[in-house]
C-alpha cells in the first residue's frame, strides 16, 4: 500500500501545540457570548417569525437587550423573565421581549438556576428536536447501501430554490453522492438569516431554513429512485455561523462548511466574533452528528501551493484542536485540502500526491476533504477536464474520503447542468479504473514524494511553534495564514460581541456542553 | 477566397467545421436524435453529425454535434476599441513614475458588492502577482491599497477619496444576471454625483470584461483575462499624463 514516511513523534508534537493554542481562546470563549449565539438559543427554544419588516424576531428580540445593555445574561434569562411574568409560551416570551413592554428590573432578579429550572421543558424540548432529527437522518443513511470513498460532492448554485431542487435530482442521477447548495455570496455578512423560500440570490442561494427543508425533500426523493443516500450540505459559517447550525440540525443536513478560522481569514470576520461563534455552532454540530467541512483549501488560492502547503497541515491541526474543544469526534472531522499547485510546475503531480498522502495518513480516521483545482483553471475547458482528471487520479490513489468534483467550466460560470454531468462521468470512470491502484504501489521511501511529505510535515510544526509563541491573535494579525492579515478588535460584527455576565445563563448550551 | 472573410476551420480552408455541445429537455430516441440534428441546422450547420446522445439527468439529453457551419465574418468590419497603451518594462515604469510625477501613485482596488473573488484584484495587486507577474505592490512607484472582497461602492469611493488615489481598480468575477454592470454602473454614477469622477483613473477588470464593455460603463479601460501587471500600470501612467495629474 502506498504511503509516506510520518514522523508520529512530529505529529504528537503538532497535536499537542494545536491544543495549547486552541486552550488559550477556549479561555476567551468561554467567557463571552454573541449576539449571533443568543439568537440560535432563541430559535432552539422554538422562537420562529418576522416583523413586518422582515426581520426575524430573533434578532429583534436580541438586539433590543443587547442595546439596553441585558444580554450578558443571556437571552435565557430573559426568555425565563418574561416567562414568569406572564408569556405562555417561547414565542410568545419572544414576541415580548421584540415588541413588548421592556422587562422590568424587579422580574430580572432571578438566578441562573430560575432560569434553568423554568426553562427545563423547553431546553429538553430543544434537544429532543436536535436528537429527533439526527436519529431520523441516520435511520433513513442506514436503510441505504453504504458508499465507498471518496464521496462524490457537487455544488449547484442557481439562485432559485426550486431550480436547486431540480439541479439536486439530476446530479443524483449523475452519480452524486453530495449534493451542496452554494450560498449567495454576500450571505456570509447578513448578522441574520433571511426568512421563508428564495428564489433571487446572485452567485449561489440563500441558506434558509425553508430552503433547507426543500433541497431535504429533493435529495430524499432521490435517494428512493436510485436507491442511494444522497447526502444535503451546506455552509455554517459567516456571522449567522451558530444558526445555520442549528438549522442545519434540525433540517436533517448531512454536511456542513464549517470552520475555526475562514470567516476571518476570507470574510473579514472580526476573530473574537468568529471563535465565539464556531465554538457555540460545533456545540450543536457535534450534537447533531454533522460531518463538518473545514476551510484550508483556500489558504492555497490566495497563496502560493508549494511555498504554503505546509500552512494547510498546521490550520488542519488547529480547526482539529478547537472541534475537539466543541465535542466533535474525529469521524466528523472532514478536514479540508486542495489540489491547487501551478500545473506548469514539473513535477506538480508528485507534490500533490505527496500532500495528499501525507494529510491521509496524519488524519486516518477523519473523513477528510479533497478539493479541485480552481485558481489555475482557465477557459479552455478541454485542458480544465484533463486538469480534473489528474485531480481525480490523486484523489482515488491516497483514498480521500469526500471529493468536491472539479469542473471544466470552474473559471467561467457557476457549473450548468450538463457541466455536472460531465465531471461526474469523468470521475466515475477515474475512480473505477483505479480503484485499487493506492493498494498497489508503493512510494520510493527517500524519493519526491516521500521528502515532500516530510518537509511539509516539518514545516507544519515550526510555523505552529511559531504560532504558539506568538498567539493564534498575533498570527493571524501576521498574516500566518494566507497571507491574510487581521486585528482583534476589525472586521464585522464585533459589536455583537459581549462578555458573559457573572449570572450568564445559557441552559440549553449547557446541555451541549455535558453531553448527556 | 477574400482573406479577410473568416469561415471555422476544421481541418481544409472552407470546411466551415465546427463542434457544438448542448441539452435537451427529452429523453435519448431516435426522435430526440433528429431533434438535436434540426437545431443544429438552425444554427447554420449543414450535414450536422450527432456524435453523441446521452441521458444526463432524467428527461434531459446531452449532445456532441459536429457540422459544417455556414457562417462567415467579415473580417474588415470589425471595430473593437482595444487597451491602446503600449505596454513598459518595469524599469521604464518605475523611472517614468519618477521623471513626470516624482512621488508614489495610488492605486486603490477592490472587489465590490458582493462579489467573494479576490484572484484577480489579487494578482494585479498584490506584491506576489500570478505566475512569476509581480503585482503593483512590488513597484517602488506605486502606493496600493487592496480593500479585499465584497466592498460596497461607497466605502471604496470613501476609502480612494481619503487615500487621494490616482487610480481605482474594480474587479468583478460573478456575472450572474448581469450583476457586475450593475454594480460597476452604481460607482460609476457615485463617483459622477460626488463631482471627481474625471480626477481619478478608473479600471474595471474580471474574467467577463472587456474594454468595450468597460467604456459603456464610464470606465476608462477594462482589463480581462490574461492581463499583465505592466499593462495595468502602463495604462494608468499614459492615462494619468493624459489627465494631467499634478506632482501633489
Amino acid at each position: 500500500m502506498a504511503s509516506v514516511p510520518v514522523d508520529l513523534g512530529q505529529v504528537e508534537q503538532c497535536r499537542k501545540i494545536a491544543s495549547d493554542i486552541a486552550d488559550d481562546v477556549q479561555k476567551y470563549i468561554d467567557r463571552h457570548t454573541s449576539v449571533g449565539v443568543e439568537r440560535t438559543m432563541l430559535r432552539a427554544f422554538g422562537a420562529e417569525g418576522v416583523d413586518d419588516q422582515g426581520v426575524p424576531i430573533a434578532n429583534v428580540a436580541v438586539d433590543r437587550y443587547h442595546r439596553a445593555g441585558l444580554l450578558s445574561r443571556g437571552i435565557s434569562t430573559l426568555v425565563a423573565a418574561e416567562l414568569l411574568s406572564g408569556a405562555t409560551t417561547i414565542q410568545d416570551a419572544a414576541e415580548r421581549l421584540a415588541f413588548g413592554v421592556a422587562l422590568e428590573e424587579s422580574a430580572l432578579k432571578i438566578t441562573p438556576e430560575q432560569v434553568r429550572a423554568t426553562l427545563k421543558p423547553h431546553t429538553d424540548a430543544a434537544i429532543a428536536r436536535i436528537d429527533a432529527a439526527r436519529i431520523q437522518r441516520q435511520a433513513t443513511k442506514a436503510s441505504y447501501p453504504p458508499v465507498s470513498n471518496p464521496l462524490k460532492y457537487v455544488i449547484v448554485a442557481t439562485g432559485n430554490i426550486y431550480d436547486d431542487a431540480l439541479q439536486t435530482k439530476a446530479a443524483a442521477f449523475a452519480g452524486a453522492d453530495i449534493v451542496a447548495v452554494i450560498r449567495a455570496t454576500a450571505q456570509s455578512l447578513l448578522d441574520y438569516v433571511p426568512q421563508g423560500a428564495t428564489t433571487e440570490g446572485y452567485g449561489g442561494t440563500f441558506a434558509t431554513q425553508e430552503n433547507f427543508k426543500i433541497i431535504r425533500r429533493a435529495a430524499d426523493e432521490a435517494s428512493v429512485e436510485f436507491g442511494r443516500y444522497i447526502h444535503q450540505t451546506n455552509y455554517s459559517s459567516g456571522l449567522c455561523m451558530s444558526e445555520i447550525a442549528w438549522m442545519g440540525a434540525v433540517e436533517r443536513l448531512d454536511m456542513l462548511l464549517n470552520d475555526a478560522m475562514y470567516g476571518i481569514l476570507f470574510r473579514d470576520i472580526n476573530m473574537c466574533r468568529n471563535f465565539i461563534d464556531q465554538y457555540v455552532s460545533r456545540r450543536i454540530i457535534a450534537r447533531a452528528k454533522i460531518v463538518i467541512n473545514t476551510g484550508e483549501d483556500n489558504y492555497l488560492t490566495t497563496s502560493d501551493a508549494v511555498e504554503k502547503a505546509h500552512t494547510v497541515l498546521s490550520s488542519q491541526f488547529i480547526n482539529e484542536a478547537f472541534a475537539h474543544r466543541a465535542g466533535l469526534t474525529d469521524d466528523l472531522l472532514g478536514l479540508g485540502h486542495a489540489y491547487e499547485i501551478d500545473p506548469k510546475l514539473e513535477d506538480s503531480f508528485l507534490l500533490e500526491i505527496a500532500q495528499a498522502q501525507l494529510i491521509r495518513q496524519i488524519f486516518a480516521s477523519h473523513p477528510i476533504k479533497w478539493m479541485p483545482p480552481t485558481k489555475h483553471k482557465t477557459g479552455d475547458i478541454f485542458h480544465s477536464h484533463v486538469h480534473d482528471a489528474m485531480f481525480n487520479l490523486v484523489g482515488i490513489t491516497t483514498n480521500q474520503s469526500i471529493e468536491l468534483l472539479g469542473m471544466f467550466s470552474e473559471a467561467i460560470h457557476n457549473p450548468m447542468l450538463v457541466d455536472r454531468y460531465l465531471s461526474l462521468k469523468a470521475t466515475r470512470y477515474v475512480f473505477s479504473t483505479c480503484k485499487h491502484l493506492g493498494d498497489e504501489i508503493e512510494f520510493k521511501p527517500d524519493g519526491r514524494i516521500a521528502k515532500r511529505a516530510v518537509q511539509v510535515l516539518d514545516e507544519a510544526l515550526t510555523l505552529l511553534r511559531e504560532v504558539e509563541r506568538d498567539s493564534i491573535w498575533e498570527s493571524i494579525g501576521n498574516g500566518a495564514f494566507a497571507d491574510v492579515k487581521r486585528t482583534r478588535t476589525g472586521g464585522r460584527g464585533f459589536a455583537g460581541v459581549l462578555e458573559r455576565a457573572h449570572d450568564y445563563a445559557n441552559p440549553i448550551l449547557e446541555v451541549l456542553e455535558r453531553g448527556a | 477566397m477574400d482573406s479577410s472573410v473568416l469561415r471555422a476551420y476544421g481541418d481544409r480552408q472552407g470546411d466551415g467545421m465546427v463542434q457544438m455541445s448542448f441539452v435537451l429537455q427529452v429523453a435519448p430516441s431516435a426522435r430526440a436524435r433528429e431533434a438535436a440534428k434540426r437545431f443544429a441546422e438552425k444554427h447554420g450547420l449543414k450535414e450536422p453529425l450527432v456524435a453523441t446522445m446521452e441521458e444526463c439527468a432524467k428527461g434531459y439529453s446531452y449532445f456532441v454535434v459536429y457540422g459544417h457551419s455556414v457562417h462567415s465574418v467579415d473580417f474588415s468590419e470589425i471595430d473593437v476599441p482595444e487597451v491602446r497603451t503600449e505596454s513598459l518594462s518595469r524599469t521604464e515604469i518605475e523611472e517614468r513614475i519618477k521623471s513626470q510625477f516624482g512621488r508614489k501613485l495610488v492605486v486603490v482596488g477592490a472587489c465590490t458588492g458582493s462579489d467573494a473573488h479576490t484572484v484577480g484584484i489579487d494578482a494585479i495587486l498584490n506584491y506576489k502577482g500570478y505566475a512569476g507577474d509581480k503585482g503593483l505592490e512590488s513597484y517602488k512607484g506605486f502606493d496600493v491599497y487592496n480593500l479585499g472582497a465584497q466592498v460596497e461602492n461607497e466605502q471604496l469611493a470613501a476609502r480612494a477619496r481619503a487615500l487621494k488615489a490616482d487610480a481605482i481598480l474594480v474587479s468583478q468575477v460573478i456575472t450572474q444576471r448581469n450583476c457586475h454592470k450593475e454594480n460597476a454602473q452604481a460607482l460609476i454614477d457615485f463617483l459622477r454625483a460626488e463631482g471627481w469622477r474625471k480626477d481619478v483613473v478608473l479600471l474595471l477588470g474580471g474574467p467577463r470584461i472587456d474594454h468595450k464593455l468597460a467604456l459603456e460603463l464610464g470606465f476608462d479601460a477594462g482589463f480581462g483575462t490574461g492581463t499583465k501587471v505592466a499593462d495595468v500600470a502602463s495604462f494608468i501612467l499614459e492615462r494619468l499624463e493624459q489627465i494631467g495629474v499634478p506632482h501633489k
